[in-house]
This record gives C-alpha cells, structure tokens and sequence, in this order.
C-alpha cells in the first residue's frame, strides 16, 4: 500500500558539506497504514539509474536525527510515524549530475504479525536542478 | 426484527487522505459524524504520531473536545504488539504483557471501553493481562481475522482461555474479511493491470467461487507458468475465506466491537465480495449491541490506477448499513 507515495516528488537535491557534494538526498514515506518503530525498518535500498548504492551509504533522517541502517536496527524508542516524510541520504563523493534520474527505492519492513518481511519498492524519474 | 447495532467507523478506513495529510484528525471525526457514524475507533499509531510513545496531555484533551464538538463517542484503539521489535528474537513475555498495559491505559484515557489485539497475540499474554483490564475498565479483543475464522485452533484455543479464566474483559473483535463470499472485484482487476492474464484470472476467481482448496488451485496456476501477477492473486486464496457467518452465534456473548471491513462499495451501495445482507440479520438474530465499525480496505487495490476517495466509501456503506438495520416493514401490517 501507498507504494506510489514513497518516494516524493519535493526534496531531490545533491548534499553539500564544507563545500564538497558528498551525495545526494531525497523525502520518503513508510509503504504502511500506521507509524514503525525504526529497529523494525530492516533495509532501506537505493538505486539510481539502475546503479544500487551499497547499505553503508544509506543514512535515514527524521525530526533532526540521523541514523545509519545498523545505527536504525538498534533504535527502540524513535520512530518512523505514519505518512511522515524521512530524508534518504545517499553518501556518494560527487552526487549526481544535473538532469533527470530514475530513483528506485525499496524498503523491507518487520512486522510483527505477518509471516514474512514485506518489501514494497517505488520508482520514480526525479531532477537535480 | 428491532435491532440496538450502532454505526461506527474505523479512521483506518480514511489512511489514504490521512497518510498524505488531506484530513487532519478534526476532518476524519466531523465527516463520520455527518455520515451518522457516531462511534469511533482510532489505530493510535496511525493517528497519534509517536505513539506508544507518552502522548502530551493535549492529545487526550483535542481528542475529548473533538468527541464532545462532533456528538461522536470512543469505541476502541487498536493495538498493535510489537513483539518482533528486536531482530532475531521475539519479546520477552513480560515485555509483551507491559506493552499490552501501555495500550489498556490509554485505551482508558480516550475513553474506549475496547482495545483490539492482534490475532496472532498469544492467548496466555491476553490471560496475563486481564486483570489490568478489569481495573481500567477496558475490554481486550482479540480480533478474529482471515484466515483464521471462529472454527480455527488458534482461536478456539482462545475461547477456551478465556472461558477457563471466566474474565468478562477479554472477548473478540470479528473482522468481516472472514466473509468474504465472492473473490474481490477491485483485487481481480489490480492483478490483471499487474499482468496477470485474464483467463487464468477468470479462472482463479471462479476456484475461489467453487471453494476449491487454495493449494489446488495454487498448483494449478504454478502449472500455468503465467507470470509473477497470477502467482500474487492466486496466493490470496491461502489468505481469504468465506466462513459461515452462523457460526459466530456460539460466541455472541464474548463478540463487542466488529470491523465492518470492505474493499469496495458501488455506487448503487453494494459490497460485491462480502455479503452484509446476509451477515446482519445473523447480528440481529445474536442480539448484538456493539457498533459496526467501518473499515475500508480498498484503497491498496485501487491507488495504482484510480484516485482513492475513502470518505464517500465510507458513506456508501453507511448507507447501507442504515438501510439493512431499519426494521423492515412487515408485508401484513396489522
């Protein structure tokens, strides 16, 4: 559900740190009908035309805070609230150029009650201006 | 026949308006009130953000005001149990029984004399727990959902806790997912615009009509070699079931909330897959009291292609509902 919704259209942009480009970031929603604790977001992927980012790269973002995917796997009291919008950081010396990218990104989640982990993936074409 | 069945409505059903902030929580409660669904159910973790975080004073009071500005009443917050909340391990049972406390409580601050538990919680934490409930005045509902139905071991192993423990303040929560008599018009679509050819669709549906056995048919479709879309709609007869609404008579005395789920209300006010003009008058015949809470579940099959407008799904079954809860008039009035 609200697959479509996980990736947003605002935010695609390339991160500056003391004047360097160290990757590129984007807004993302939870493919899910209530909020999730964040030790139970197990993978959080990122591709770009068609090239995947390594786990490592990936930091999540919400309210002010930042974790790493292992740093998330071990949060027990923050959360990733319903239709709340995330910032995806990818750290990638450089970013990307400027123009029109295909964004995919997939993510799994652990929900308590089903019996497996689902993983719900969007695609969409973004620019970097 | 006289019935006491109350309208409500899950704020579940409106995800789709609220997951993109169209409606806030103000919005959700004045449009179910106007639709005469004065009952409300709340999934606070969907609706109360940070939650089961400590919620601020302010929330409980926005959400009395609300209650008291719309004439709507608190019927139950679903709980979820996050007992997978660390990886590799499940929760500890004392864990388990503390989170469940967390919930009873703030059941009781929103004022809901019910709280829904996830059925696949075990029966012994509900045990473990009920004594709380009693205290907070809040019953735990174990929410009966397909596939599991009334005659299925996890939920007759359920019965039988409750009753050897004798608390009035663990019971069930139907789902009427487990009704679903005919295959889902939105969910055979959705499967075809995925790829799924239509024949072996047409063919899915009529096993699910014929209630063939899901493995069957499964390895049927598997032999078909049809793709990725006909295994995803096949797969769904594992998960879905018509069981006979009769059978939930035995149970009436511990049955006090219902999710009145549908996928799909048409604009002559039919659900084409579950059959609540055969569902009612089994409620009616039960006695039952409690409300019929609104839980629309169609927008996950429509979104990919067509705009999603939860509130007047809601209304249409609403207004259904109103039509198969007045008495009807009797053919030789006297």
């Amino acid at each position: 559900m609200f697959d479509k919704y996980m990736i947003c259209e605002d935010g695609f942009r390339n991160v500056e740190e003391g004047g360097q480009v160290v990757g590129f970031a984007f807004g993302a929603r939870l493919p899910y009908y209530r909020g999730l604790g964040l030790s139970m977001v197990e993978e959080i992927a990122v591709a770009v035309d068609g090239q995947a980012y390594p786990r490592e790269a990936i930091r999540f973002s919400v309210r002010g805070r930042s974790w790493t995917l292992d740093e998330m796997e071990a949060e027990y009291e923050d959360r990733w609230n319903f239709g709340e919008v995330a910032e995806i950081r990818v750290l990638t010396p450089g970013g990307l150029a400027s123009g029109a990218h295909t964004v995919e990104l997939a993510e799994r989640l652990r929900i308590s009650y089903l019996p497996f982990e689902p993983t719900t993936r969007d695609a969409k074409t973004l620019i970097i201006a | 026949m006289a019935n006491a069945i109350k309208r409500g409505v899950s704020l579940y059903s409106y995800q789709e308006e609220t997951y993109l902030q169209k409606m806030t929580l103000e919005d959700v409660i004045a449009a179910s009130a106007r639709m005469g669904a004065l009952g409300i159910e709340v999934v606070s973790e969907q609706s109360f953000w940070g939650y089961p975080a400590p919620l601020p004073d302010a929330t409980y009071d926005h959400w009395h005001a609300l209650m008291d500005k719309y004439g709507t009443t608190p019927v139950c917050h679903d709980l979820m149990l996050d007992y997978k909340k660390y990886k590799g391990r499940l929760m500890p049972f004392e864990e388990q029984v503390a989170s469940m406390k967390v919930d009873i409580a703030h059941a009781a601050r929103l004022g809901c004399p019910f709280t829904r538990a996830l059925v696949s919680i075990s029966p012994e934490v509900l045990a473990a727990v009920a004594p709380y409930a009693e205290e907070k005045g809040v019953k735990v509902l174990i929410e009966v959902h397909a596939p599991l139905h009334f005659d299925h071991p996890w939920i007759q192993r359920h019965y039988e806790v409750m009753e050897k423990l004798g608390s009035d303040h663990l019971g069930f929560l139907p789902d009427m997912g487990i009704f679903v008599k005919r295959f889902p018009r939105v969910w055979k679509e959705r499967f075809i615009r995925q790829g799924c050819p239509e024949k072996v669709a047409d063919h899915i549906e009529q096993a699910y009509e014929a209630r063939t056995l899901a493995e069957y048919v499964i390895n049927d479709v598997e032999k078909m070699k049809a793709g990725p879309a006909a295994m995803a709609m096949v797969t769904t007869l594992r998960h879905n079931l018509y069981a006979n609404p009769r059978r939930m008579l035995e149970f009436m005395h511990r049955i006090h909330n219902i999710h009145a789920k549908f996928y799909e209300m048409t604009a002559d006010l039919v659900e084409p897959s579950i059959p609540y003009e055969e569902i009612i008058p089994v409620l009616v015949e039960g006695g039952y009291q409690g409300y019929l809470c609104s839980e629309y579940e169609g927008n996950r099959w429509v979104e990919d292609a067509f705009p999603v407008d939860s509130v007047e799904q809601v209304r249409r079954q609403q207004a259904m509902f109103e039509r198969l809860l007045s008495p009807k008039p009797t053919a030789h009035a006297a």
